[in-house]
């Protein structure tokens, strides 16, 4: 059986697991990004390389180590660098000696008959037919939906929870039982059975708590591990965090289709040009929330995200404009989690007064226990 | 603006200055409008860059808002056109598409900005639909005087890409096409042979690269430098990777750096802009790549930032030379 190995991204990983074990391949799972993956990563990237970068360096090390043959992975149409993450990788790590094949499978739209010789080469491999082939990823993207659907609700609730931290306990719960749960009746199931459980966290729903959105560069959004539990912190301090970008409508959006067209056009005044990766939609998003009524925004990136930079460049100008808050953070190798936590206590401070502020001026009171438009999908 | 003055262009001496000038120069100029450069990079300027650009860009980068602000009082226009692509084969970094907005959002109180968009995917044709662009915004509605223009554009960059093709270098080539005496030190047979690549606005601003150039001119050294070769043969040279790089410069950087290896320089050094995205990758890929095959080329990265010192760089560069001439004396 050959062995096969992913990017891990977030909470993907269980939906990908399956996908490569339902194809009849032994799964190397990454392991979730940790210190040691980190220094890995670190050691043999280049010094300037993006965060998603070392850690994927790392993952692959790992699964390399563990006997992994092929590596499976995306590319991207640029100019971030992320497109060319496949090329650079597969020299480094064939120049430290491991031998391996790697599969990079650009966007559809960009090459067609690249695309389709890739995924010809992996149905060949896995020995499948086409027909099976094509209801093994149906699965497996619904389990990227199932995944997704619960990260948005435990967003959602966690800034209600009595007891701290006891919506988080519930959502890994849930993970397992996706992670358990394999054809389609039992993905049925485990749907029940997670908001059910997300459901019975005991809740104090006369909060108001802060609304603030989530914008920036995909992997650092996703992985916990490098934005150091960015939502959780805020869900924690009372903050409702809402993010537009999920793994399943980026797919849908810009992988397989042209992009979102409303929040190009939201970015337009201040950023009217594509500048590769999020960098656009972090703009456009950002106004979104402004326009929406949000307190405040976190914009996340990577130290030396190309499109960030530009991105990062223009949010200042917005943030006069529109007057709303914003909060850079950039994430590398040395960011600390102290740090983190600190800059967000006190921008979550900032944004009460702020809103304190605004209704003794008598803009009018918010209503309790409203919930984000954005994030229900 | 009072009538019969011309119309003054600001255009600053970074960033594409040293890959495109001629061609602007030679339009504004035709359609008679005069075209300022900012002077040459000093401490101040970098410094008024490094205080008012996004403090997470690249030097070039910061560079340009400092020659932004150094012109924007002695102009009536500044000229930052969205570069995307120059032809079908790459883009250009994600902070040349972004540029004219990064300006316009960090610095205040600027003049208007000709801000075109330069993509030959969605509007072929080189610079001509950008010039047509300019002629409707200027107000300049008779065809042909655009057209001779434009012509006027092609034939001085044309006649500035022979220069560098003969072996000038940027500052050099502009210096003979304003009609001052250059010479051009001659290629001896004895001396090394040694690629200088980098990105033209890194590697040719005399102040951020500590003069990288003049250090070498005085030790016995031909240089090599990616503007000597024509831009379509670098590209031919980058075909056998698997993926290519997006980016314009990029491209060209990587195709001389496999150019000069096929053709036997005796060293390759590359010069990168401290924090430039595209370079993190770049600069790997040549390093694995220049030390495989059955012709290793010995190679020196050199990044430079607004910190580095100019003693350092001169003690790397003569190292770096000192072992190559040890290397060809061993054989």
């Amino acid at each position: 059986m050959r062995k096969v190995t992913f990017p891990h991204m977030g909470y993907s990983h269980i939906a990908f697991k399956q996908l490569i074990e339902d194809m009849g391949f032994e799964a190397i799972t990454p392991c979730h990004p940790n210190r040691y993956t980190l220094d890995l990563g670190v050691r043999y990237s280049p010094e300037h390389a993006c965060i998603p970068f070392k850690i994927l360096m790392g993952n692959y090390i790992e699964a390399l180590e563990r006997g992994a043959e092929i590596i499976i992975t995306s590319g991207g149409v640029g100019p971030c660098r992320a497109g060319l993450y496949g090329m650079t990788h597969e020299k480094i790590l064939k120049s430290l000696g491991y031998d391996f094949r790697i599969v990079v499978f650009d966007p559809p739209l960009v090459n067609l008959w690249d695309f389709y010789w890739k995924l010809r080469f992996m149905v060949r491999e896995a020995r499948l037919s086409w027909r099976a082939f094509i209801d093994v990823i149906k699965r497996a993207w619904d389990k990227l939906k199932l995944l997704d659907e619960m990260e948005i609700k435990a967003i959602n609730l966690r800034p209600y929870e009595v007891e701290k931290g006891s919506t988080t306990r519930a959502f890994h719960q849930c993970l397992q039982i996706i992670d358990r749960a394999r054809t389609r009746k039992e993905m049925e199931e485990a749907r029940r059975e997670c908001h059910r459980i997300l459901e019975k966290v005991p809740k104090d729903r006369s909060r108001r708590p802060l609304k603030v959105g989530l914008v920036g560069e995909i992997y650092c959004l996703l992985e916990p591990f490098i934005n150091l539990e960015v939502e959780r912190t805020l869900g924690e301090l009372g903050a409702l965090a809402c993010r537009g970008v999920f793994l399943t409508g980026y797919t849908q959006t810009d992988v397989l289709g042209k992009g979102n067209h409303n929040v190009r056009l939201l970015a337009a005044p201040y950023l009217n040009q594509f500048v590769g990766g999020h960098g656009q939609n972090s703009v456009g998003e950002t106004i979104f929330y402004a326009k929406k009524g949000f307190d405040g925004v976190i914009h996340v990136a990577p130290f030396g995200c190309l499109p960030e930079i530009v991105a990062k460049g223009v949010l200042p100008k917005i943030s006069r404009d529109l007057d709303i808050p914003i909060l850079t953070l950039t994430l590398d190798e040395q960011t600390g989690r102290a740090g983190v936590q600190t800059r967000l206590e006190a921008f979550v401070d900032l944004l009460y007064q702020k809103r304190r502020a605004k209704e003794v001026k008598g803009f009018g009171t918010l209503l309790p226990g409203y919930r984000c438009g954005l994030c229900q999908h | 603006m009072e009538r019969g003055r011309k119309l003054r262009i600001g255009f600053p001496r970074a960033l594409f200055y040293y890959s495109y000038f001629p061609f602007w120069q030679g339009f504004f100029n035709r359609l008679g409008m005069e075209v300022v450069v900012s002077p040459p990079t000093t401490k101040g300027i970098l410094d008024d860059g490094t205080r008012e650009a996004e403090a997470e860009a690249c030097i070039p980068v910061k560079l340009y808002h400092g020659h932004v602000l150094a012109l924007k009082d002695k102009v009536d226009l500044l000229f930052i056109p969205r570069l995307v692509r120059i032809d079908r084969r790459s883009t250009f970094c994600p902070k040349f598409l972004g540029l004219p907005d990064m300006v316009r959002a960090s610095l205040p109180d600027l003049p208007p900005i000709l801000d075109l968009k330069v993509d030959e995917r969605t509007s072929p044709g080189e610079w001509w639909p950008t010039c047509r662009a300019i002629g409707e915004l200027l107000g300049i509605d008779s065809f042909l005087r655009l057209w001779s223009a434009y012509r006027e554009g092609k034939q001085h960059q044309k006649a500035y890409e022979k220069l560098l093709y003969k072996g000038y270098l940027p500052e050099e080539a502009l210096a003979a096409l304003r009609g001052e005496e250059v010479e051009v030190p001659p290629r001896i047979k004895e001396n090394l042979n040694l690629a200088v690549l980098g990105y033209p606005y890194q590697v040719y601003d005399g102040y951020i690269s500590w003069d990288i150039i003049g250090k070498l001119r005085k030790m016995p050294i031909n240089l090599w430098t990616m503007e000597m070769v024509p831009p379509s043969k670098l590209y031919r040279f980058c075909k056998h990777l698997p993926k290519q790089p997006f980016w314009h410069y990029s491209v060209l950087v990587l195709g001389a750096a496999y150019y000069y290896q096929q053709q036997g320089v005796d060293g390759v050094i590359h010069v990168a802009a401290f924090a430039c995205g595209p370079d993190a990758m770049v600069n790997k890929i040549m390093e694995i790549d220049l030390s495989q095959g059955s012709n290793p080329t010995p190679f020196m990265s050199l990044s430079v930032d607004e910190q580095t010192g100019d003693a350092g760089v001169a003690t790397r560069l003569e190292a770096f030379v000192d072992m190559l001439l040890q290397r060809r004396r061993k054989g």
